[in-house]
């Protein structure tokens, strides 16, 4: 609807799931939208590192706002699947209990489940785990069956929403970080960034870790996140069936535990720990952490093949102390929206939490529904080969011979997937991008021979980058330091 | 007298070979060698050891390849190598190019050509 | 009626070699069936010496050996598929491939030989902690960018590990005017060639690091520090021994492993020490008419034992054609397995059947720890046939013993062939 004297209606500071989320919801509105970015792509942050996991909603206390977007998250989530064609898979959870003495606590997160509102609960009986998870540890007692809960893409529900949201009229602006916000006097925002000043009527505070920062600028209450890291080991394809369902540990004497789950690219993930940290970019294993998801997952799961893991990693919660969601314009700051401390289950809140996040924008601004028919409802998604028959395979081909070009030998991604990745709305401008779209690189050679194909891509399809510029995640990143002898020449006019 | 062991690099056996030399320098024994490359070897590195330098120049004009891998044609003494590499700096091929062309005749004046190892 | 007598998977050197043996005589029509755009495999950015001294006689660079096989091949006759990925490789030995020039395609072969080479073990697989920043390459992407594309990964290198393709990449970056600061090692002894420490670290004055290993990578976006430790017996770090190495580039050769991922699907019983497939003297895996040969069956230190070893895989796959075509009895029964003790980690082949092999059959194995003036035995049962004595026995450099066929025939009782190492 755009006022006169305000670039956009709604400038969404963060490019995670609940950013993209809330943007994408807010397109179907006739209110503009920008989304700021600080990273070079979207999901770079909280929402690329975690899980992966579709809760079912017997976690968060009865009555908070957690349980609800959970649940609700939940129920939205296949639909947005379909419509955005990512990949979500329903295989349920389990959280097992390995000591008769703790088997109370099973049923105490059962009534929780029930009183949440989760549906198809169920407590089930040492033999029944054994027969749904052969490689159960003997000390397993019994666990409860979640049938809603499941796994998901998280780069493919974060770019389809994005990518959807571009679509219909968002703007993004990438490697963008909101460094000031001033309040201006007839009402509304100015932000200042790198890539230049902005205003706005309205913020959306989901700058993730860093939301307490963009928080505290304009907001009378201050905001402590902290950021809570979780290591995770992930491991090979050959290693995916070790386990059928996502595997939690019922919390014990024994500590947390970590979970042990199939990931939707087939592998096996084990983790995470949790430790508050300090450093807002802190996502670095460490040798401690890295050994304890080890140890740990041990405890549900026996023989987990940890000599097939493929990589580690680091994802940092945004976690403040009162453990629940901050979603609501502040009191203080008349159209700054928090949509903060967004940690798990933020991912499979994230359908209701754009809902909720834009329904509390659409209020304040009275922003309108788009005429029916306006609104693109739903986005092709990139085709993944390993889907598809030996027919389907060969009909892309047909169309597109560079779907027969095989660029990622361990996934079988084509050079036409990532030649669409780097088109797309909202596309590949790195290696990450490019895998985070693709799934190329994400195998056991982890990218030791697609990394030149994919820099030569890349720079092949896009003006302003080069074989010597090409990044892994942005600027700051780049792959190579110059030509062959550079050094020698260097040295000799030196 | 004295005596020096060597890893002979002639060939990928990696075999001990043990040199005598006189004190003036003369040498009075190759031992530990399984074959004549490796005496000679032995020889070389403890008078004027000598190197193959393979290293790569750009290519103009070749529809495959951005790059043409090179040799020296023959051995270099050692300490020359890196004046092999320096006479290289700025020097271009131009396609075609086959195996075996010199791409830089008596490099940084060794004596010896850097001619191309495949076709670009 | 196959489409091919014989179709091989992969062409570099192992495949090469099959292939043109296989196509010798003209009789059998071979297809090579590649995934890259051109022939020769990772020969091609093996841009230095050292290559072809037993095949050629001579000392040539990867390239050189690369183009005198595939002229090699080409003379033969063998048919050459390019640019096209194998995507499956069913028992029945129909290959599902996908190229650019013809989409998607089923070719049947009478047999088959994978060659499809191996992979370098990636950083993932150490967990070394720390950030994921740009500047870690494995030592053969960082190989691929400086000979093929001629462009430096860095300026200010470690390598970790001292497998033959770090080494040479010491030396490689360095010529190029990069300062490698050190090579660690975790184990106390390296994992390359002894000639390769003496021309690519030695020369360059490049420190070896024994006993040593990478704890921890500094960096969000590039690499600007890693942390090296000595490690105790059991590969853990020593607390206080751990040194900061400021660079751009961490380099990995910590190890290569089979690429075996299409024999997985053909359901090829794969070793769990070699990660390749289970052979017999043939170099027939568990699949009748599905051979294998060259880095994807074990991993090799030299070309030349891969063409070698190629060549009998090429030559077996021709006799099996052949009885193929004369609706011959395979005769399938189990041989005489090869046993591995006293050192010896395994042997290639696992298996022989006596009657098939041929006069003289190479047995190739590493030993899994360094041993010092040992020797090399050989059992047909209880009696010793061979010994060779070895001043020294490490697990970088493969070794191989001779068997004799009419060693085999004259001992029909014999159930097992045992190789260890033995006191000299």
């Amino acid at each position: 609807m755009q006022d006169s004297g305000f670039q956009y209606d709604v400038v969404i500071i963060g490019a995670g799931v609940s950013g993209c989320a809330t943007a994408r919801e807010l397109a179907k509105t006739n209110g503009s939208v920008c989304v700021l970015e600080r990273e070079d792509d979207v999901c770079c942050g909280t929402s690329k590192a975690n899980s992966a996991i579709v809760h079912a909603g017997y976690d968060a206390m009865t009555g908070s706002l957690m349980a609800r977007l959970n649940v609700e998250g939940n129920a939205l989530m296949h639909e947005l699947a379909k419509k955005l064609n990512f990949t979500v898979k329903n295989i349920g959870s389990l959280v097992v209990c390995t000591s008769e003495r703790d088997v109370d606590g099973l049923h105490e997160l059962f009534a929780r489940g029930v009183a949440n509102g989760v549906p198809d609960l169920q407590v089930i009986d040492r033999d029944t785990l054994r027969s749904m998870e052969p490689n159960i540890s003997p000390s397993a007692v019994g666990a409860l069956w979640a049938p809603t809960a499941g796994i998901v893409d998280p780069f493919g529900l974060n770019v389809a929403l994005a990518e959807n949201a571009a679509t219909n009229g968002v703007r993004f602006v990438f490697d963008a970080p909101v460094m000031a916000i001033e309040r201006l006097p007839q009402g509304g925002y100015a932000l200042d960034t790198p890539r230049g000043r902005l205003t706005c009527r309205c913020v959306v505070n989901a700058a993730g870790v860093y939301a307490d920062q963009i928080h505290n600028m304009v907001c009378e209450d201050k905001l402590k996140i902290v950021p809570r890291r979780g290591q995770y080991m992930l491991l090979d394809t050959t290693a995916g069936s070790h386990v059928h369902h996502v595997v939690f540990a019922l919390p014990s004497k024994m500590g947390k535990g970590v979970l042990v789950s199939p990931t939707i690219h087939g592998n096996l993930i084990v983790g995470p720990t949790a430790e508050d940290i300090r450093d807002k970019e802190g996502t670095d294993t460490t040798a401690a952490g890295l050994s304890e998801v080890a140890e740990k997952c041990g405890i549900t799961v026996v023989d987990v093949p940890l000599r097939e893991v493929i990589t580690s990693f680091s994802g940092l919660r945004a976690h403040r102390a009162e453990h629940e969601f901050l979603i609501g314009e502040n009191p203080s700051a008349p159209g700054f929206v928090d949509c903060s401390a967004i940690e798990s289950p933020g991912l499979t809140a994230s359908p209701a939490i754009g809902r909720m996040v834009a329904g509390i924008v659409t209020d304040i601004l009275g922003l309108e529904e788009r005429p029916a028919g306006e609104f693109v409802e739903t986005r092709e998604g990139i085709p993944n080969m390993n889907d598809l028959s030996f027919e389907q395979w060969g009909k892309l081909c047909e169309k597109n011979p560079l779907y027969g070009r095989v660029i990622c030998r361990c996934c079988h991604v084509s050079e036409a997937q990532i030649v669409d990745a780097i088109h797309r709305p909202v596309g590949a401008r790195s290696l990450d991008g490019v895998k985070r779209r693709t799934g190329a690189c994400m195998g056991r050679c982890q990218a030791g021979f697609c990394t030149p194909k994919i820099m030569e891509a890349l720079s092949r399809e896009l003006p302003d980058v080069s074989m010597e510029n090409v990044t892994k995640s942005g600027p700051g990143s780049e792959f190579i330091e110059g030509h062959a002898k550079d050094a020698i020449v260097e040295e000799a006019h030196a | 007298m004295e005596t020096r062991t060597l890893t002979c690099i002639r060939c990928p056996r990696g075999c001990a070979v043990t040199v005598t030399l006189e004190d003036d320098g003369t040498i009075t024994s190759v031992t530990g060698n399984s074959c004549l490359r490796g005496d000679k070897y032995a020889r070389d590195e403890v008078t004027h050891p000598v190197r193959v330098v393979t290293t790569t120049v750009p290519v103009e004009g070749s529809a495959t390849e951005k790059m043409v891998s090179v040799k020296t044609a023959g051995d270099v003494p050692k300490d020359r190598v890196f004046d092999v590499v320096r006479a290289l700096t700025g020097v271009t091929a131009t396609a075609p190019v086959h195996t075996g062309d010199v791409i830089l005749a008596n490099a940084a004046g060794t004596g010896v050509d850097i001619v191309a190892t495949k076709d670009a | 009626m196959s489409d091919y007598d014989v179709i091989v998977i992969g062409g570099g050197p192992a495949g090469l070699a099959a292939a043109t043996t296989a196509r010798e005589d003209g009789r059998r029509s071979v297809l090579v069936v590649e995934r890259d755009q051109k022939l020769g495999g990772i020969l091609n950015q093996c841009i230095h010496n050292g290559f072809g001294l037993i095949t050629f006689n001579e000392e040539l660079t990867g390239p050189e050996y690369a183009a005198r096989y595939e002229k090699l091949a080409r003379d033969a006759g063998v048919e050459f598929l390019l640019d096209t990925m194998v995507l499956d490789v069913s028992p029945g030995r129909v290959v599902t491939c996908v190229s650019e020039a013809h989409g998607m395609q089923h070719i049947s072969g009478g047999a088959v030989v994978l060659a499809m080479g191996c992979r370098e073990r990636p950083r993932g697989a150490l967990n070394i902690p720390g950030f994921r920043p740009a500047g870690v390459y494995t030592a053969g992407t960082a190989q691929r960018l400086v000979n093929i594309e001629g462009l430096m990964p860095g300026r200010e290198v470690v390598i970790l590990g001292s497998g033959d393709i770090g080494l040479i990449m010491a030396r490689r970056m360095t010529l190029e005017g990069a300062h490698v600061a050190c090579v660690a090692e975790l184990m106390p002894y390296s994992g390359g060639l002894k000639r390769n420490i003496v021309q690519c670290l030695d020369d360059f004055d490049i420190p070896l690091l024994l006993s040593h290993t990478v704890t921890r990578v500094e960096g969000k976006r590039r690499v600007e520090a890693v942390w090296v430790a000595q490690v105790d017996e059991k590969g853990r770090p020593i607390a206080g021994t751990e040194k900061r190495y400021l660079c751009d580039t961490l380099l990995l050769s910590v190890g290569l492993l089979p690429e075996n991922e299409l024999s997985r699907s053909a359901g090829v019983e794969l070793s769990r020490v070699t990660r390749g497939p289970v052979v017999n003297e043939s170099l027939e895996t568990s699949i009748p008419g599905i051979f294998a040969c060259g880095n994807v069956l074990h991993v090799h230190d030299l070309v030349d034992y891969v063409t070698q070893e190629a060549t009998a895989a090429g030559a077996a796959a021709v006799r099996w054609a052949d009885a193929c075509a004369k609706h011959a009895e395979h005769d399938e029964k189990p041989g005489i397995p090869v046993v591995a003790e006293g050192g010896v980690r395994y042997t290639v082949p696992q298996s022989i059947d006596p009657e098939r092999m041929p006069e003289k059959l190479t047995l190739r194995f590493r030993v899994g720890g360094v041993f010092e003036d040992k020797r090399i035995c050989v059992y047909l049962g209880d009696e010793r046939v061979l010994s060779k004595r070895r001043p020294i026995l490490v697990p970088g450099e493969m070794e191989e013993v001779t068997l004799k066929r009419d060693d085999l025939l004259a001992r029909p009782a014999v159930d097992k062939v045992v190789v260890t190492l033995e006191e000299a």
